[in-house]
């Protein structure tokens, strides 16, 4: 009864193939795109730049907000109707927790950094590729950061701990764990983490360390995301 | 936050821009892509210069309208996205969004575009629907055109989904290789008058400077399906009849660059 | 036991280890944890003796007493103007503070400075919550009229101007431009219509390419016509 070969053939720890690039919406002062799989994420961030309401200004720091949402055609059903649903209101929610932890708005009282994360297709793992594409556009505006955030999704499939769900793993049909992880670099802390569905504390823990060296994964490719625009020279 | 009105106006008088571009000039790159996204039935991505606009089709399975009991139906939906530009906000479609969605939709449910009765399944119960939303990557002006050639682009791109033949289920992850019944091909050009001057493809500043604005939209066969006039000045009758001469004109070379990724 | 682990003018991205041991010292855009130094931004690496600093490559401007910028009027009020400064903060110029011939009482602000105005003024004061004072009564400030304006990050802007100011001097000299350098980010071009489209190309060139060598060199043979990108 266990899952002994995953749906696409992977190995147990290996994530899907990744794609990440900066810079890629001028009008934006940093964006990024990242592909996980079939999952793709476009992430944009304008700011600091003024914060209206007024009521929400804080005199102290420069605050930070996400938006996160999916386009009509990206999900792997029917057309998602727009507007901003509770799923997309949590996922937003986590994200700007997330990364808050290692942003420092110290030098812009009043102002905000807005983060629009889109993705114009889905294939499970989206708040993970939401909050990696996040980081890269952040670092990329110049937004002062203590570390770097990546992301990757962790859980368990009938037994099987694996890393980097896809849509056939999550939606398999036994038990199933979905666990959305995000960790700084340096220190390996986690910023996000939720899990729904059924593990126990042991394969848990299993799971975390393969977090450990998926978010690396991860890393490594929003270290190249923003090195890669600086590398030409003639 | 920029704005050079004044010389932008200066400048259009004596047939000069400030990107240096030929009054009747697109930007370059001009780039079109298809199946840009594996969950819509069809996709596309368009750039042209520095704006970039995607557009994905969706199908489903409805009961037609009772005026229309043989006939399946089209929607086009438009969102200027926050991340495209710093003047964009959250929340539901302001009136630039909607201008830009009824407007590219007038251009293709009035050319007839879609044979909107091979659409229909068993008349009166089912019959397919179309949806096709225009979502804005990076706006540096003239999403009516890039709207318009995503929308076009898509929907000559898309297939219908398999359909379980006993439930009649649709089942979203296999595409079959029937594409939509596209009778026509119809594109939108804007032509926009600065200080008396006709240019085409506007940047944002020039979006922002201009007296008066007319789109049209046609098909390969120069029949005029769709226009909108935009702007705070009035047109006379012969820069209309200009402006639908650059805009049928352009439409062609436009239409040129469709045909390269999708026939 | 102290090491320096990247080199002078590497790039590198936030909570990257620049050097670890408490012989050196954390300059702009780093901080200490424990023994190691870590950036906190994109940006370029500078060793200067003992101190590690980032050069930002990108990120936004913080305005500073003396620094000459191009802001727009968005408002007129009783006591004068108040501007948009292509940051978070919005910069007020008293009335007394426009011009140094006498403004009169009932006298119409906006025949001085219209809303929509640009103008190239310099900070006089930045309050703790970055609330700017501006003044154009100096001479070299004054509206902005004609020419075009170009934005670019106001990272950039050292390296627009140069050592000494060399790089713009050598783009004025080849284009025969005025140029106005705002250290928002905002810069004034003004000549003949196709030299200023030279001098905007070599302003955004200098932008994309700031982290390179021999970018003097570079843009002087693309201003004679030569080599291209």
């Amino acid at each position: 009864m266990t899952y002994t070969e995953r749906v696409d053939g992977r190995k147990f720890d290996e994530l899907r193939p990744m794609e990440a690039k900066a810079g890629v919406i001028p009008n934006a002062d940093g964006s990024a795109l990242v592909k996980a799989g079939k999952t793709t994420a476009y992430a944009a961030v304008y700011g600091p730049r003024e914060l209206f309401p007024r009521f929400k200004q804080n005199p102290k720091t420069g605050i930070v907000r996400c938006h996160y949402g999916m386009m009509p055609f990206s999900g792997s059903g029917e057309r998602i109707r727009p507007g901003n649903s509770r799923r997309s209101q949590e996922i937003a929610m986590v994200m700007e927790k997330s990364l808050n932890a290692m942003i420092d708005l110290s030098a812009f009282p009043n102002a905000v950094v807005d983060i629009y994360v889109d993705l114009p297709q889905t294939d499970a793992g989206t708040r993970c590729a939401a909050i990696s594409a996040a980081s890269i556009a952040l670092a990329d505006a110049g937004i002062p950061m203590k570390d770097m955030i990546s992301s990757v999704a962790v859980g368990e499939v009938d037994g099987t701990v694996v890393a980097d769900l896809s849509y056939d793993e999550e939606a398999y049909d036994a038990i199933v764990s979905d666990i959305p992880v995000a960790m700084t670099h340096n220190t390996k802390e986690i910023t996000l983490l939720q899990m729904d569905g059924e593990i126990s504390k042991e394969n848990l823990m299993k799971a975390l360390e393969m977090a450990k060296v998926g978010t690396e994964t991860v890393y490594e490719l929003q270290m190249k995301a923003l090195k890669e625009k600086f590398s030409r020279s003639d | 936050m920029i704005s050079n009105k004044e010389t932008i106006s200066v400048l259009a008088k004596e047939g000069k821009r400030l990107d240096g571009r030929g009054l009747l000039d697109y930007r370059q790159p001009i780039q079109l892509e298809t199946g840009i996204s594996w969950t819509a039935e069809g996709s596309a991505k368009v750039q042209i210069g520095e704006t970039v606009v995607m557009a994905g089709v969706k199908l489903s399975l409805e009961k037609p309208y009772n005026d229309t009991p043989d006939q399946g139906g089209i929607m086009i939906n438009a969102e200027l996205l926050p991340l495209s530009s710093p003047e964009y906000e959250s929340g539901p479609p302001g009136i630039k969004a909607i201008e830009l969605a009824r407007v590219t939709d007038r251009g293709i449910r009035e050319a007839k575009a879609i044979d909107m009765k091979k659409l229909c399944v068993t008349p009166g119960e089912k019959a397919w629907f179309v949806i096709i939303d225009i979502v804005t990557i990076n706006d540096a002006g003239n999403l009516f055109d890039a709207a318009s050639l995503a929308a076009l682009t898509a929907l000559k791109a898309a297939k219908f989904p398999e359909v379980d033949p006993e439930t009649g289920a649709i089942n979203y992850k296999k595409k079959t290789d029937q594409g939509l019944p596209l009778l026509k091909e119809p594109l939108a050009v804007t032509v926009y008058k600065i200080n008396g001057q006709l240019l085409v493809d506007p940047t944002t500043q020039e979006e922002h400077a201009y007296d008066a604005r007319l789109t049209v939209a046609s098909d390969d066969n120069g029949t005029i399906s769709a226009m909108q006039k935009g702007g705070e000045m009035p047109l006379t009758i012969e820069e209309v009849g200009k402006m639908v001469d650059i805009a049928l004109d352009k439409a062609n070379f436009l239409r040129a660059e469709v045909e390269k990724v999708v026939k | 036991m102290s090491n320096i682990l990247k080199n002078d003018r590497e790039v590198v991205i936030p909570g990257e280890c620049l050097a670890e041991g408490m012989d050196y010292l954390p300059g702009d855009n780093t901080y200490r944890e424990g023994e190691k130094i870590y950036s906190k931004i994109l940006g370029l690496v500078g060793v200067a003796g003992r101190v590690m600093k980032i050069t930002p490559l990108s990120g936004p401007y913080l305005p500073k007493t003396g620094d000459k910028i191009i802001a727009q009027v968005f408002d007129i009020t009783m006591s004068g103007w108040r501007f948009k400064t292509n940051t978070a903060y919005s910069a007020m110029m008293n009335v007394k503070d426009a011009s140094s011939r006498f403004i009169k009482r009932d006298e119409d602000l906006s025949k001085i400075l219209a809303i929509g105005d640009y103008a190239v003024v310099t900070i006089t004061k930045v309050t703790s919550q970055n609330l700017i004072d501006l003044t154009m009564k100096e001479p070299g400030l004054h509206q902005v009229s004609g020419g075009r304006l170009v934005k670019i990050n106001s990272q950039k802007v050292p390296r627009i101007i140069g050592k000494q100011g060399s790089m713009i001097s050598l783009i004025k000299d080849k284009t025969g431009c005025n140029i106005t350098v705002g250290q928002n980010g905002i810069v004034w071009i003004k000549g003949d219509s196709d030299k200023e489209l030279l001098a905007e190309k070599a302003v955004k060139m200098i932008e994309a390419r700031s982290h390179e060598e021999g970018l003097t060199g570079k843009m002087e043979k693309f201003l004679s016509g030569g080599a291209s990108q």
